[in-house]
């Protein structure tokens, strides 16, 4: 009985990670490195907050955060594909301006009680003891983040979209010598990873908790960068790995109501050391995890004419 | 129809070099005359209160100077990685690890107060951030592994690790269980400059640090290794250049110059170590680094803007009642602009006429 | 020529008396805060005492309520910020601020600075803090009524001596009506952070808990206890509002009569530095409406309030013993207030350790 309950709210927990880092996957495996990750949440955060508020429609709050996220990354785009800004930069000013920016927009919208994104359910499946919630009783975008994830994983994988996406992102020269273009590859896979950020963003303030509060992403794009990571670029990698890094917030929270000792800030900082680990382990032998990042991450790309 | 195409020019643009940040400036000026002028707020009287006031009064010009000095330290280091292409993300990390390590003599050996002591402590926290910023450089050089995604992790282990100190083992047993170490004596605290005031030593550091890397840049063979690896890495392998030297090289001087701007903020305006002891400086000092283009001599002008922006907006709150937010707005605002006007040193934009224009002019 | 000259002169310096004369009449105050001012919790409550004081004097005084300043150094500079823009009267209102505070007063000897939830005083420095162990007594007598496991939830931000007393309290107001209850600990090391509260809060019921508290300041943990029909308790606000069905009461931050009696002092020059502790008996603290439980308990709670108030009971009066049985306060003996503010253990009862 515990166990469910405790599984439930690692996978809410885990469902904001998973959905930018999805996003995020998908631009850096087109070869963008985009650090805004943390601003476009929390802009997805208090638009869909205040969309949804304005409106009292939980689905317009999260058409609004979802456009929200593709704007900062429309412009996150133009700097970096079109006037060939350097990619780093960029990103972090657009997490200042997204953590600045949100925190006006969402002035008028703190301590106001929100709408809430209504979890399912399905008369006898919901009911099924231990796993009903759990599979069948979710809110939707829990459901929304898993069929994302399949998803891309098959886009990527299985289809000429996503072997064009891949190619750009290894080896952009050779993808623009085939004639494909290289800059509007990228742009729409920087408008995806927007859209999924602003989704997780959205999560948080409507689903998850039903306020709005400045920061509140508290640091959980930056967790999504790491998750991509993680997950060497592979979305059913992804999807456990945010399972693990939700996992490692909650049971901390369970240790210490049960009276464990273990300093939370130790646990707190596993996701990061293993991210590093990963990072080393793919880097230094490309056979041992059968993954490597792609070759042209954070490389700015301008035709020769 | 016309069509803008982005065209790499056959050399730097030394004008719009120059033209770039100010142009930046401007902008970011003009939007804010914008914004302000659209919540309803004396756009003048604002942008007086946030660019200009901070200057006319010798408290606001110290507190200035005192929030540049630790990002234009940590942005010089920044820009040597940058020039040679390297990308240090992990400042605020070493910054960190750099404050901690230097702290460990004051709270450790209280008693140790020495003329000693304050210079132990600076030279522990440069070696702590050195030693920090070795980890990624090093897993570059052996691994492969990118170095921005490894020294932006190590922020965050390094944060949690502050964190574990000053609630834990390091807490101040007189504190009343607040977190936070014993206060330093005076013996290992930095000195002011100015009574009064909040100016300390760490003035006379930072404008060493400029000077010493505007020179190792222009004059060294180091310097010109660095430059030649970032502009054209193919030319320096010829030359025989090391890149993974440069990369362990730029990674520690950063490292070290990041752990020392967090001493001094320990041993300075804070007084201990405390849970929270930089605003997100390391991450300011890149855009900084930026803004400076990577020059030692515009980076402290660099600093000192983005101090402002910190000030200005401090006092746009208190005599405007704006809010506090929009000081983090105009800095994301500032770097976009600087950004996107830094383009157009390589690039320039060119409009193209299609054919059927050309025919329908012709023909009238 | 003259004449002109020295009745002009005359006229301009009556002119700039009567004007500054006007200026000093408005007593300018200022606010320093680390939250928002509508978080909905401890700096709202500070809010809405500004706002009494706006209310109460008028034209006298003039409000600056700077919001989100950091505690540490960045805190000294918002208060002599302040300080120089002419304020008279500052209030800082976290306990992370007082470092700053003393530097700045020390400064600005002319200026009156008070602290809240602090310990260190000066000639123009007052602490002030309010008595919510009080508070917390009765909600604990209340969460024993009403829990049916007998076993509560407390969420909690760090392991300061103010939060320490309150779950303290809260515990022996439990064990009067329950000696077997018990208490699960969270800390979340934050004052405030919606997500990590609702994580905590739904940890605890799945642990089977089925009675939150809380000395965290959003909403998210009642929300949660709602959702899951189960009860809690508002903190610093009443979060009625917020979740109707599952608030029994809150612990209500009104410091809007102290502040009115603050500037008062500072307008009639009898301002005098103090470290003032004003509980419910003053009005700083109140209780929310008893909703959502019986009315015995709702009767037994009023009357523990009247109690409290006239004096007649304190929570904390003895025989209390520590976690590892010693006996800390003799039967009838009552803690002094500076026992209370340094208070770093549990009472007997509480099986988790104090994070140290």
């Amino acid at each position: 009985m515990m166990a469910e309950a405790i599984l439930l709210t690692i996978v809410t927990a885990s469902t904001p990670l998973l959905l930018a880092a999805i996003g995020e996957l998908v631009a850096e495996r087109s070869g963008v490195l985009n650090l805004g990750v943390e601003g476009m949440m929390i802009m997805g955060a208090v638009c869909g907050f205040a969309f949804a508020a304005m409106s009292g429609n939980a689905a317009v709050g999260v058409v609004g955060a979802i456009l929200a996220g593709m704007a900062m990354a429309a412009l996150f785009g133009f700097l970096t594909l079109v006037l060939v800004a350097n990619q780093v930069a960029t990103g972090l000013a657009l997490t200042l301006l997204g953590l600045g920016l949100s925190g006006l927009i969402g002035d008028p919208f703190t301590g106001k009680a929100g709408v809430k994104v209504q979890a399912i359910y399905i008369p006898y499946l919901t009911d099924i003891p231990l796993i009903g919630r759990l599979v069948f009783g979710q809110d939707p975008l829990v459901y929304v983040a898993v069929a994302l994830t399949i998803a891309v994983s098959w886009f990527l994988f299985r289809t000429r979209g996503g072997l064009i996406l891949r190619a750009v992102g290894d080896n952009h020269a050779s993808a623009h010598a085939l004639g494909y273009s290289v800059v509007r590859v990228r742009f729409l896979a920087v408008l995806f990873g927007g859209a999924c950020a602003g989704l997780g963003g959205a999560y948080l303030s409507l689903a998850y908790t039903t306020q709005w509060l400045e920061n509140m992403t508290a640091g959980r794009g930056w967790i999504a960068l790491a998750l991509v990571v993680f997950s060497s670029w592979l979305p059913s990698r992804l999807a456990i790995g945010a399972l693990l890094f939700g996992a490692v917030g909650i049971l901390q929270l369970h240790a210490q109501a049960l009276g464990l000792g273990i300093p939370s800030q130790f646990l707190s900082s596993l996701p990061y050391l293993t991210t590093i680990l990963v990072l080393v382990l793919i880097s230094g032998n490309r056979l041992l995890l059968r993954a490597n990042t792609p070759a042209c991450l954070g490389q700015s790309f301008v035709p020769d004419r | 129809m016309l069509r803008v195409e982005l065209v790499r020019r056959p050399e730097r643009s030394v004008r719009m070099a120059i033209l770039s940040p100010v142009l930046a400036v401007a902008l970011t000026v003009a939007t804010g005359f914008i914004v302000f002028w659209a919540i309803g707020i004396d756009p003048f009287r604002a942008l007086y209160i946030y660019f200009v006031e901070p200057w006319t009064q010798a408290w606001s010009l110290q507190e200035i100077v005192v929030k540049a000095i630790p990002i234009t330290m940590i942005a010089i280091g920044l820009s040597l990685c940058y020039l040679a292409n390297t990308w240090n993300i992990g400042a605020e990390g070493q910054l960190v690890i750099g404050a901690i390590v230097g702290s460990s003599i004051p709270i450790l050996f209280p008693e140790w107060q020495t003329p000693l002591t304050l210079p132990s402590m600076l030279i522990l926290a440069i070696a702590g951030g050195m030693a920090y910023a070795a980890i990624p450089a090093t897993l570059k050089i052996r691994f492969g592994t990118n170095e921005i995604l490894t020294s932006l992790m190590l922020v965050y282990v390094a944060n949690l690790l502050l964190d574990w100190l000053v609630r834990g083992p390091w807490r101040n047993p007189q504190g009343y269980n607040f977190p936070g170490s014993v206060d330093f004596s005076d013996a290992a605290s930095l000195p002011i400059l100015i009574s009064g005031g909040r100016l300390h030593l760490g003035l006379i550091f930072t404008i060493l640090v400029v000077l010493v890397a505007w020179f190792a840049l222009r004059r060294t063979i180091t310097g010109f290794e660095i430059n030649v690896l970032g502009q054209a890495p193919r030319a320096a392998a010829f030359a025989g250049f090391s890149r993974n030297r440069m990369i362990l090289i730029t990674f520690l001087v950063s490292g070290g110059l990041a752990g020392l701007a967090g001493i001094q903020e320990v041993a300075g305006p804070i007084g201990k170590l405390d849970v929270v002891i930089s605003p997100g400086y390391g991450f300011t000092a890149i855009i900084v680094a930026f803004l400076g283009r990577l020059n030692p001599i515009a980076i402290p002008v660099a600093g000192i803007v983005l101090a402002l922006s910190y000030i200005g907006g401090e006092s746009a709150q208190i005599m405007l009642g704006l809010s506090g937010k929009t000081a983090r707005v105009f800095q994301g605002i500032l770097l976009f602009y600087v950004l996107a006007c830094d383009s157009f040193i390589l690039y320039r934009l060119r409009f193209v006429r299609t054919p059927a224009r050309q025919v329908a002019e012709s023909a009238t | 020529m003259l004449k002109n000259l020295i009745t002009g002169a005359a006229a301009l310096s009556l002119a700039l008396a009567v004007g500054t004369a006007n200026a000093q009449e408005k007593l300018k105050i200022g606010f320093i805060n680390v939250g928002p001012k509508n978080d909905g919790g401890w700096t709202q409550g500070h809010w809405t005492g500004a706002e009494a004081v706006r209310k109460h004097f008028g034209d006298k005084v003039e409000i600056t309520f700077i919001e989100n300043v950091p505690e540490g150094q960045d805190a000294e500079r918002a208060i002599e910020g302040l300080a120089r823009a002419g304020n008279k009267l500052i209030f800082t209102t976290s306990f992370g601020f007082m470092d700053p505070t003393i530097k700045v007063a020390e400064k600005f000897p002319d200026v009156k600075f008070e602290h809240a939830t602090g310990f260190r005083t000066a000639p123009n420095v007052t602490t002030y803090n309010a008595r919510f162990y009080e508070g917390r007594y009765i909600i604990g007598q209340i969460a024993a009524k009403m829990s049916k496991k007998g076993v509560a939830g407390y969420i909690v931000s760090f392991p300061i001596p103010e939060v320490v007393m309150g779950i303290n309290s809260f515990m022996l107001g439990a064990q009067s009506v329950n000696p077997d209850f018990k208490l699960k600990i969270v800390w979340v090391n934050t004052w405030m952070d919606p997500a990590k509260e609702a994580d905590a809060a739904k940890a605890l019921f799945d642990q089977g808990v089925d009675i939150i508290t809380q000395h965290t300041d959003s909403t998210a943990p009642l929300q949660i206890a709602q959702e899951r029909g189960l009860l809690g308790f508002g903190q610093a606000h009443d979060m009625y509002d917020a979740a109707p069905k599952a608030q029994l009461t809150a612990i209500i931050d009104n410091w809007g009569p102290y502040y009115i009696a603050r500037t008062q002092a500072v307008l009639d020059g009898t301002w005098k530095s103090q470290s003032s502790w004003d509980g419910l008996k003053e009005g700083t603290v109140q209780m929310g409406a008893y909703t959502n439980m019986p009315d015995d308990v709702a009767a037994a709670a009023k009357e523990m309030e009247a109690k409290i108030k006239s004096g007649e009971f304190h929570p904390f009066t003895g025989p209390i013993y520590d976690q590892e049985g010693k006996e800390r306060y003799k039967a009838g003996e009552v803690a002094p207030d500076g026992d209370l503010l340094s208070m770093n253990w549990y009472v007997k009862g509480i099986d988790d350790k104090l994070p140290q």
